[in-house]
């Protein structure tokens, strides 16, 4: 290994569900590095994969899903079948997650300061007045008035807001390198979703953890993220930097959402959706995922998927388009492999 | 139409929705879902609802419909008041609803022709069964559905694909007028452009009047020609869609505002968000006065006093607020 390694380094990453009607290539060739102190934000649709990933990561995965292939490493260290006892130390110590629905992922039966213990307890030395002391200290960090008489009141007893501090103040508790972010704040108020990412932003900026923001909004990926993954399918169709992926999108699926969001600008005029419907992972096309959505493909898309392209340092994206355009402004000889052919 | 170009096509005057809450074994307290709210909406004209969850712009839509009974004020309809009930009967059949979740707002024992033929069951608009029939289809058609899927049950379609069997139920009766409850927020980005340009391309064929509720403030300012602001109940702002959206006027119009994240990394990091302290307060217990005066940057002694009335502060643009002309 050369001296610089990724603090997470995610590698052909294949996580499949076993279900009845068939093997669902839930996440399908992932592969990205995660640096420290950065924002990578996990971008796509309801069933492109991009939960599944975060899940493969701290192998929650439900009963059916299993990794099938690829290699997760932390600090290089292999997490794919490193088995329970080494999760054990990684979850929640050194990788931590936050929920969507911050409704449900708090028990409703214990008070919050002895969910807030829980982890503390677990992962450290610290006895029970010091975890309490620990617990009261991360609800402070996070805002949360009266941190004292809080501890000892039930989550129906907090508002949205309030529960997803609370689930952030749980997720720092233990200073992880890495936070997952599954959606923080679908879940919430525009009002109260400016509260939460604005506290997350300042918050790794303090500890200088890294955070993978797993979200559908381009919105908040604008505003939080260093780096951007757009998932279609199960597998990454473009990765780069966020301006990259915002001002100079690459591949005919970032371009179409892109175009069909509604902005300040495009009042009064139509947008441009993307055309059809989601895939359906059980009958997964044998070409470009994306092909039969997209108004620009060709026989190859079709035919063949398109391997990860470097458009420059920063920027990857799997499009035969950038091939097209490349043969049409010589930057790429035309070879009869990779030629697309109009249609 | 016929008679005055000026006249709205809806007018709701003076609206309260008060719902009765057991606060202990025998006291109940009422719960002002909406306070005294008064709008009116031209025809053809789409006029957004927003706010955050729980500020009563569901309860809006739906006592509008007559689907809660108003606890006061009263629903203006074409010029006549909506009062018994052959008025609501009648009312209905020009003003539909689109529902926000169209997982839980389709029967699943129905199938798609029946779940669109309902509203002209209930009504008897058809003159038999072939018309009934050739209706859903021509119906399927307006929104984009295949019409070989109308022996098809809900389950069978995606999340967009169900949107659109709602609003052709909504079109069964031929409306003038729609509340359309958030009716893209469960759908994925992609999906969610296709179901706006409908609604647009709609109001355009067939001259729609829409309320458009929704919390997503890209959305609705896309759609809507005049946007109203909620907050606690009460009606805090109303004006045309591009000048609340520019120059907001009202404290918390302007939080609302600069929280809207935007699609696009320059503008979203050079945003300086005006980030509101706390939680909306709870219904119950609202405070006395303005209701935002307890998060509000600029509350002084005369908002906890009164409410302040929605008062025209430029030409077409109204607000609620006492100390709007100190502000600036």
């Amino acid at each position: 290994m050369p001296e610089h390694m990724p603090l997470l380094k995610v590698r052909d990453l294949q996580t499949s569900f076993f279900t009845p009607a068939g093997e669902v290539k839930a996440v399908n060739g992932v592969s990205f590095n995660l640096e420290r102190g950065k924002v990578l934000g996990i971008v796509g649709e309801s069933g492109s994969g991009k939960s599944v990933t975060a899940y493969s990561i701290m192998q929650i995965l439900a009963s059916t899903g299993k990794i099938v292939g690829g290699s997760i490493k932390l600090d290089g260290q292999e997490l794919v079948g490193a088995g329970e006892k080494v999760m054990k130390t990684v979850r929640g110590n050194k990788i931590s997650i936050i929920f969507q629905d911050p409704m449900t992922s708090l028990n409703p039966t214990y008070t919050i300061g002895r969910q807030l213990m829980e982890a503390i307890l677990l992962h450290t030395n610290r006895d029970r007045k010091q975890a309490w002391d620990r617990a009261v200290e991360m609800l402070r960090l996070v805002n949360v008035n009266e941190p004292e008489k809080r501890m000892k009141q039930y989550p129906f007893e907090f508002s949205g807001g309030m529960r997803q501090r609370v689930m952030i103040a749980m997720a720092l508790a233990c200073e992880p390198d890495i936070l997952i972010a599954d959606e923080p704040t679908t879940a919430l108020d525009v009002t109260i979703q400016a509260q939460i990412l604005e506290l997350m932003k300042s918050l790794q900026e303090e500890l200088g953890m890294a955070i993978i923001m797993i979200t559908h909004d381009l919105g908040v990926v604008a505003q939080l993220c260093d780096e951007v993954i757009v998932m279609y399918a199960g597998s990454i169709c473009e990765q780069g930097t966020a301006e990259e992926i915002f001002y100079n999108p690459r591949h005919e699926y970032t371009k179409g959402l892109m175009r069909s969001i509604p902005t300040a600008g495009t009042a009064g005029t139509k947008l441009h959706p993307i055309t059809g419907t989601p895939i359906d992972l059980l009958n997964m096309p044998q070409g470009c995922p994306f092909a039969p959505r997209c108004d620009n493909a060709m026989k190859i898309c079709l035919r063949e998927r398109c391997p990860r392209m470097e458009i420059n340092e920063d920027h990857m994206a799997s499009c035969w388009m950038n091939v097209k355009s490349g043969i049409e402004d010589g930057s790429i000889l035309p070879e009869e492999e990779k030629g697309g052919e109009a249609k | 139409m016929s008679e005055n170009l000026n006249q709205p096509l809806v007018e709701v005057k003076n609206l309260k929705e008060y719902f009765n809450i057991n606060v202990g074994m025998f006291k109940s307290k009422p719960l002002k879902a909406v306070d005294d709210v008064s709008f009116a909406i031209k025809k053809g004209e789409t006029l957004g609802l927003v706010g955050e969850s729980g500020c009563g712009k569901t309860t809006v839509g739906r006592t509008l419909l007559h689907l809660y009974k108003p606890t006061g004020g009263e629903i203006v309809y074409n010029g006549k008041a909506i009062k018994t009930k052959e008025d609501i009967n009648e009312f209905r059949k020009k003003a539909t609803m689109v529902f926000q979740d169209p997982y839980s707002s389709l029967n699943p024992r129905m199938t798609v022709s029946d779940i669109i033929g309902e509203p002209l069951d209930v009504h008897r608009m058809y003159s038999g069964r072939a018309a009934r029939q050739e209706r859903i289809l021509e119906l399927m058609d307006q929104v984009g559905l295949n019409s070989e899927h109308a022996s098809r049950y809900a389950h069978e379609f995606s999340g967009g694909q169900r949107q659109r069997i709602g609003i052709a139920r909504a079109l069964a009766l031929k409306p003038d007028f729609i509340v359309c409850d958030e009716p893209v927020s469960a759908l994925d980005v992609s999906i969610q452009a296709q179901v706006i340009n409908m609604f647009d391309e709609l109001q355009e064929k067939m001259g729609l009047t829409y309320l458009f509720i929704a919390h997503d403030i890209l959305v609705v300012r896309h759609i809507s020609d005049r946007i109203a602001v909620m907050y606690l109940g009460k009606m805090v702002e109303l004006a045309g869609a591009a000048e609340i959206y520019e120059r907001p006027l009202h404290p918390y119009t302007r939080s609302l505002m600069s929280a809207v994240p935007q699609p696009d990394p320059k503008i979203a990091r050079a945003n300086k968000r005006i980030v509101l302290s706390g939680d909306i307060p709870s219904p119950l217990n609202a405070p006395s006065g303005c209701p935002f005066r307890t998060r509000c940057p600029h509350a002084a002694e005369v908002c906890a006093q009164s409410m302040p009335e929605l008062k025209e502060a430029a030409p077409g643009h109204f607000v609620a607020c006492h100390r709007v002309n100190e502000i600036g």
